[in-house]
């Protein structure tokens, strides 16, 4: 722990404010019944009421509190981002390292598929999946989690591919280890650094992506709070000069800014290792 | 001095590089019929079939019989697919099953509005991409850099209606210069449309603005490093003359890339803009569609959206083997 805390003590001062952005996310996320003025879908007031002491960001187009809502909204994306990215990283690194692994068909078939798809634009894609399967949190989940799999793929076997032709790994190959302990204890550990790196930026994509189907009304579906929702429903206010719409975008600006700032930090040290 | 490209110590073997470019246009080729196939299967991977679940559960079996004939269901899939291929070469795609009207109408409008958005992005954002690309380059580490790349961050990070709600609520509704709906027709004059479209525009630019910059500022440092430009740099030519004809010349080939990259994604990434500003371009048909499950739509916007993306992709390639005498002569 105490390591933990000189570790960060010697970061950046651009990092030490991602780290301090990702704990009050997390923070609200965990203790959102417990800090939250109002439930997650109770109407209280007025519709777009302005900022007051009882509802310090407003209300939105429903009369629900605004901070409420951004509050439970949090709680829903950040899980669902976090959820997605874990999929997408178990789905992707384990592909990759098969794929450097083995060779030969597997690795041809695997990159041959992940090019395919590669070569379309993602929210495209995404909303002709859509389309077909129907709007759902798992359809949701699984469609964004194999997507962004198909990225993390190629760093990973990018990274594993490197890894694989070291002598260590040769020599486990001799001894007569098996596929899966070879992945296990030679490539994963090797390959963590930069993987650690590429799961910020990855969650920073699933986010404005969850973010941005929502906000087309194809994500998470009212009444849950939802940050890229919640912007489309309180859309309207804008053309009367009231900013509700503006607050769950911020926010949701907030937190990849604070993903990528603690992402630069990483890649600068898994960069600085090397030399 | 090194002005123009270098041409790697010789000519370039015509034939190899005609059939690295047959190879790279055939790759792509193959690509999109794979994709048009991926589209068409995964309609038909639907339980049930499309008649049904559009009539729904409680329609008459006539009806669902006579729909199934008017959407060719009763044929066998292959020659299904077989004749939406060529009807969609031949720009004939069928009716819209929310409307009726023909779907070659619907798009043929919506597409040419998208492409006249992403182009004039693309006219603001390309050369003030390079031109601030450079300048970073030049004045790197500086506080300007770090302001720069300060705001190609936060663009990054920003989602694409943070960006346009942002321009609305400054340069539409504090300060009412600009419309914050885009609604075009075909009587606007095209003063009338590049005034209606700004702010999308402004959105769009931003939006690709940071990533094109990036890569600018990358390889031009890259190419800096080398010893021919500490050369230049000791025979006394200045900073800007040594980064713009010394250095941008051969920093070229992914600067090129990564501008026609952006163009794909202009196209493809229009979607969230249109939205916001209620244009009627080919990503707002494809999400109310979507919305609306019309299938028949969501296939062809897809397709011809796919096309697009995978053409603007092949020219990237395309004009980076044509600026880089390595690529020119693969091994």
């Amino acid at each position: 722990m105490s390591s933990l805390i000189k570790f960060i003590q010697k970061a950046p001062w651009s990092a030490k404010i991602g780290i301090i952005i990702l704990v009050i996310n997390i923070a609200v996320a965990a203790f959102a019944p417990v800090i939250s003025p109002y439930g997650e879908t109770e109407i209280t007031g007025d519709v777009w009421e302005e900022m007051s002491l009882t509802h310090p960001l407003g209300t939105d187009h429903l009369g629900r509190d605004l901070l409420s809502r951004l509050i439970y909204g949090a709680r829903n994306t950040i899980a669902l981002a976090l959820m997605i990215t874990f999929l997408s990283f178990s789905l992707g690194t384990l592909g990759g390292f098969l794929a450097a692994t083995l060779g030969g068909w597997c690795d041809t078939l695997l990159s041959r598929t992940v090019d395919l798809v590669l070569s379309f634009p993602t929210l495209i894609f995404a909303l002709m999946v859509l389309s077909v399967v129907g709007t759902s949190i798992f359809s949701l989940i699984c469609v964004i989690a194999i997507l962004d799999a198909t990225r993390v793929f190629r760093l990973a076997r990018a990274v594993a591919m490197d890894i694989a032709v070291m002598d260590f790994v040769e020599a486990g190959r001799l001894r007569g280890e098996k596929t899966g302990w070879i992945i296990l204890r030679e490539i994963l550990p090797n390959a963590l650094p930069p993987l650690v790196a590429e799961f910020g930026l990855r969650f920073c994509f699933v986010f404005l992506f969850i973010a941005g189907l929502s906000f087309l009304g194809l994500g998470i579906q009212p009444p849950t709070a939802d940050w890229g929702s919640m912007v489309k429903e309180n859309a309207g206010a804008i053309t009367f000069g009231i900013f509700t719409p503006l607050w769950p975008a911020a926010a949701i600006a907030f937190i990849t800014v604070g993903v990528n700032l603690i992402v630069d930090w990483f890649l600068n040290l898994a960069s600085g290792l090397k030399e | 001095m090194p002005t123009g490209l270098p041409n790697g110590g010789g000519l370039p073997d015509m034939k190899d590089m005609t059939a690295t470019i047959l190879k790279r246009i055939g790759h792509s080729v193959i690509t999109l019929f794979v994709i048009s196939i991926l589209i068409f299967a995964g309609v038909e991977a639907l339980p049930g079939d499309l008649a049904e679940s559009i009539l729904g559960q409680s329609a008459l079996p006539e009806t669902v019989e006579a729909f199934r004939k008017e959407l060719k269901l009763d044929l066998p899939p292959h020659v299904r697919y077989i004749s939406w291929l060529g009807d969609f070469v031949q720009g004939e795609m069928g009716r819209s099953l929310s409307n009726h009207r023909p779907i070659t109408e619907l798009i043929g409008w919506r597409l040419s509005n998208t492409l006249f958005l992403a182009a004039a992005a693309a006219v603001v954002a390309v050369p003030l991409a390079i031109i601030l690309g450079i300048l970073a380059a030049l004045y790197r580490n500086t506080f300007f850099d770090r302001i720069v790349s300060m705001v190609s961050l936060s663009a990054i990070s920003f989602p694409e209606f943070f960006i346009a709600y942002i321009l609305i609520a400054l340069i539409s509704v504090k300060l009412p210069l600009f419309p914050s709906i885009s609604t075009l027709d075909d009587q606007m004059s095209l003063a009338d449309k590049l005034y209606t479209i700004v702010l999308p525009c402004l959105t769009l630019t931003m939006v690709v603005l940071a990533h094109m910059m990036r890569q600018t500022r990358a390889a031009i440092i890259n190419v800096l490093a080398t010893p021919y430009i500490e050369m230049a740099r000791l025979k006394g030519v200045s900073r800007l003359r040594v980064v713009v004809l010394h250095a941008f010349p051969n920093a070229l080939s992914p600067v090129i890339n990564v501008v026609a990259l952006n163009m794909a994604y202009l196209v493809a990434g229009v979607v969230i803009v249109e939205v916001v500003f209620v244009y009627p371009g080919l990503g707002q048909l494809l999400v109310d569609s979507v919305s609306k499950r019309d299938l028949p739509v969501v296939q062809a916007s897809g397709l011809i959206f796919a096309s697009v993306y995978i053409g603007l992709n092949l020219l990237a390639d395309l004009l980076s083997i044509a600026s880089n005498p390595r690529l020119r002569n693969p091994r």
